[in-house]
């Protein structure tokens, strides 16, 4: 921990941003998964853009606000994180390395990396220099995480990994890939996994891109074949990829409290804004229309209450009156909130969010956003795990019956139903 | 509820929820249905020992708050009285307080001295029958003339108007609001007795035909009284905010207990996971209503520019995923549920009727969405630039 001051730091921060970044036009602001009818070019470029403004504020000692100083971080608090999150609002940052760059994949490496794998990786992340990815879901199941096919067999001190891996956004201009793999199909599910680290772009993996149903093309889907991986990017232990993988879970969960993570006050990755929706609503010209102070007022209602119920849970962590596990109410009630938020904008916007042209500022993508609304109670675990969690781990009901339970993997019934 | 209290708040909300405990159980409750009170004068004059209507009041008026957030504490206290259905009218006897503590005038400090003491109950004419009983709406006028004031006109529901020996009223003058004193038996008062849908809460239509008072009996300036008014309301509000939440808690806490203990097809129906996903749904809306009726509460004792919104968004919340909560409840409880003997519908009243008062959830909302749609960008965007 260093000792500089939330205050001081607050001013340094904003000293930098306003010196170095541009200020944001409203509907620039990035959501990763609207099609906003850029080139890969496009793409690529604001890319890079991201990894030197990552690359300008680890220089200026505010990247990684709460990362350890030995791995490049500014060993700072939450609330130095928090006072950030309030400065760059408005303003560019580097969106592609948050989520899943800097939590989970990050976390997780602090968390059960080797010195040397800390080393090489934290810094790097912190310079811009490494986007990852992570590697859980499978064309065969997602919510049963553990349930993972891909399989990794040992030869010497390498690792052979072969399976599928999918629905990751952004893996096709990513560099490194944290992946969930079965190295044990003799033992239940929970004991026969293993975490490991490799590059994305190399022999023995193939990306292809998913066209999602607004026609972005940022989904992928990850081939292994023969991938070879030194013994020294394992993380955690041989067959101990779960306890690994409940601290991912838990880092998923956390993201929009993570104190690794920047999140821009006023931006959720999983829910349109109030502020865009009050921008559409004068767009269409509805801004002193009281059917739309009904649609905006129930969008802001459900954002503060959000924020709040966020800001409970944190405090209820830290203090110990929650658990973790609580984090999931966070989870549940941002993913219902942002389902609702999209289709009010939707409302909103009205015939212009399904016919547009360009003329037309945000309220052109209100339909296709629409069209999207589930992606965020899908991603990052649907919201019935999140009823699962909170039902079981913080009510203490009775679990689901599993018939996978105590039977070695090999032999748990496997169903057909997967895309081909 | 707040997460963590001082031990000053801890001790300020567990004395009175012990007292609760003692003085109030369901069985007294089921008891007051018919009083026409609905408490016994003792119980709240010994509440008002406790600190239920000091918080909100000035040092030198005898009252002082725990931790400095007065709201917060009183919250603390609401709280503890939505979660055992408490009577008493906890949020209209505060509101009152603020605005008797806010003038200079030595004779209504006596009132506010007894109001504090809980020997006077004081009931507040504010709200006005349909379709005026929207927020902000005031018609009831007051008119100045010479050395008097001359009120006409009708207000209800008034909650305690039957007990009260004074009334607080507001009313218009003008283009301005006025509040007025007066003693509950001065002449050309009737107050007739409503039904209610809470059992120990009481209200009453309070109509007044060319009542005159003296100027002596405006609180604050008349005509001018526009911005008091609008912090009585703010508070009467988030006190009623914190109680449902308590209630809200409550039948939260039975209904869990109850899917355990309840069987069906040779299971418990907390192992079904329709059953197990509904609680997480509305855990999600329990924990979201303590956020949100807190963060509100704070705003007010911290003079947010944020109040307003804050208030309305937890009332609007609140006053809804609250229905919808305690429905869920009396629904996971079958039949039993929707019966008198059962204690849930205690509870569920109080949410329902917190939910009507100063203003509906959908008119909160709408507010919401006024004050957002008409903000200035930057506050929006929390700093950054427009
Ligand atoms: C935008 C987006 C980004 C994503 N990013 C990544 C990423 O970076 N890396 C990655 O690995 N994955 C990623 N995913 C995948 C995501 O984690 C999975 O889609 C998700 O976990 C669900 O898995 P599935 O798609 O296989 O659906 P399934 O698990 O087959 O579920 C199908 C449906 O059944 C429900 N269901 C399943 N099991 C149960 C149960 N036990 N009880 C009740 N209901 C159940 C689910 O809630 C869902 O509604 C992303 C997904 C999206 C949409």
């Amino acid at each position: 921990m260093t000792d500089e001051s939330v205050e001081a730091f607050r001013l340094r921060a904003r000293e930098f941003i306003r010196a170095n970044l541009k200020p944001l036009p409203r509907d620039e602001s990035y959501s990763p998964l609207r099609n906003t009818r850029t080139t890969d070019e496009e793409e690529l470029a604001s890319v890079k853009r991201d990894r030197e403004i990552q690359r300008m504020l680890f220089d200026a000692k505010l990247a990684g606000i709460c990362f350890p100083t030995e791995y490049g971080g500014a060993g700072l608090t939450p609330a130095h994180q928090r006072a950030f999150n309030e400065e760059i609002a408005g303003y560019e940052y580097p969106s592609r390395f948050q989520a899943p760059t800097l939590s989970p994949c990050a976390g997780v490496l602090l968390d059960f990396g080797t010195e040397e794998q800390k080393q090489q990786h934290i810094p790097a992340i912190l310079k811009g220099e490494e986007l990852w990815m992570q590697f859980l879901s499978e064309p065969s199941g997602g919510s049963d995480v553990a349930g993972a096919l891909t399989s990794a067999v040992r030869e010497g001190d390498e690792w052979v990994l072969n399976g599928e891996k999918v629905w990751t956004t952004g893996a096709w201009f990513s560099d490194w890939g944290l992946c969930l793999a079965r190295t044990n199909w003799d033992v239940p599910k929970h004991r026969g996994l293993t975490v490991f680290i490799f590059p994305i772009h190399q022999q023995g993996v193939t990306v292809s891109r998913i066209e999602m149903i607004n026609g972005s093309q940022d989904f992928c889907q990850e081939f292994l074949d023969d991938l070879r991986v030194p013994d020294s990017d394992r993380i955690g232990e041989v067959d101990g990829g779960w306890t690994v993988g409940v601290r991912w879970m838990f880092h998923e969960r956390m993201l929009m409290n993570s104190p690794l993570v920047t999140v821009p006050v006023g931006v959720g990755n999983r829910g349109a804004l109030t502020s865009s929706i009050v921008d559409v609503a004068r767009e269409v010209g509805r801004i002193d229309d009281p059917d739309a102070h009904d649609i905006i007022g129930e969008a802001r209602t459900l954002e503060l209450v959000k924020e709040k119920l966020q800001a409970r849970i944190g405090e209820g962590m830290a203090t110990g009156k929650m658990s973790d596990q609580a984090a999931a109410i966070g989870r549940l009630f941002g993913g219902t909130t942002g389902v609702r938020l999209y289709t009010l904008a939707f409302d909103l916007a009205g015939s212009t969010g399904v016919a547009w042209s360009d003329a037309d500022g945000l309220a052109r993508y209100c339909g296709e956003d629409f069209l999207m609304r589930q992606t965020g109670a899908i991603g990052g675990g649907t919201l019935e795990m999140a009823r699962n969690v909170i039902s079981e781990r913080v009510l203490a009901m009775p679990r689901e019956q599993a018939l996978d339970r105590d039977v070695p993997f090999r032999d748990v019934p496997r169903g057909g139903a997967a895309r081909t | 509820m707040l997460l963590t209290l001082s031990s000053e708040q801890e001790a300020l909300r567990s004395t009175t929820a012990r007292f609760l405990d003692d003085r109030v159980p369901v069985n007294v409750l089921r008891g007051l249905r018919d009083d026409p009170a609905g408490f016994d004068p003792q119980y709240w004059a010994k509440g008002a020992e406790l600190g239920w209507l000091a918080l909100l009041v000035s040092e030198a008026n005898g009252g002082g708050s725990v931790s400095g957030r007065p709201i917060s504490d009183l919250c603390l206290i609401a709280y503890e009285f939505g979660a055992r259905a408490a009577p008493g009218p906890l949020a209209a006897s505060n509101a009152i307080a603020i605005a008797l503590d806010a003038t200079n005038s030595d004779a209504h400090h006596a009132v506010l001295e007894q109001v504090v003491a809980g020997g006077v109950i004081a009931a507040w004419c504010y709200s006005e029958p349909p379709p005026n009983d929207r927020i902000g709406v005031i018609e009831f006028e007051i008119v100045a003339d010479g050395n008097e004031l001359v009120l006409n006109g009708t207000k209800r529901p008034v909650e305690s108007a039957s007990a009260a020996q004074q009334l607080l009223v507001t009313g218009r003058t003008g283009t301005g609001l006025t509040q007025v004193l007066v003693p509950a038996d001065s002449p050309g008062i009737t107050i007739t007795p409503l039904e209610s849908a809470d059992l120990t809460r009481r209200f009453a239509t309070v109509r007044f035909d060319n009542v005159r008072v003296s100027l002596d009996a405006a609180v604050g300036a008349v005509g001018e009284a526009d911005a008091q008014v609008e912090r009585q309301v703010l508070a009467a509000i988030t006190i009623g905010n914190a109680e449902a939440v308590g209630a809200m808690q409550r039948a939260f806490d039975m209904t869990r207990s109850w899917v355990a203990d309840r069987y069906s097809f040779g299971r418990p129906l907390e192992s079904y996971q329709a059953i197990k996903h509904r609680f997480a749904d509305l855990l999600s809306w329990l924990e979201g209503a303590h956020g949100i009726a807190d963060a509100a509460a704070l705003a007010l004792d911290t003079d947010s520019p944020e109040t307003a919104e804050l208030v309305s968004a937890a009332k609007a919340f609140i006053g809804d995923r609250g229905g919808e909560l305690m429905h869920e409840c009396v629904h996971l409880h079958g039949g039993i549920g929707v019966t008198f003997e059962h204690d849930l519908h205690l509870y569920l009243r109080r949410v329902t009727v917190n939910r009507a008062m100063f203003g509906t959830p959908k008119q909160h909302q709408r507010r919401v969405g006024e004050i957002a749609a008409h903000r200035k960008d930057e506050e929006i965007r929390g700093g950054g630039p427009a």
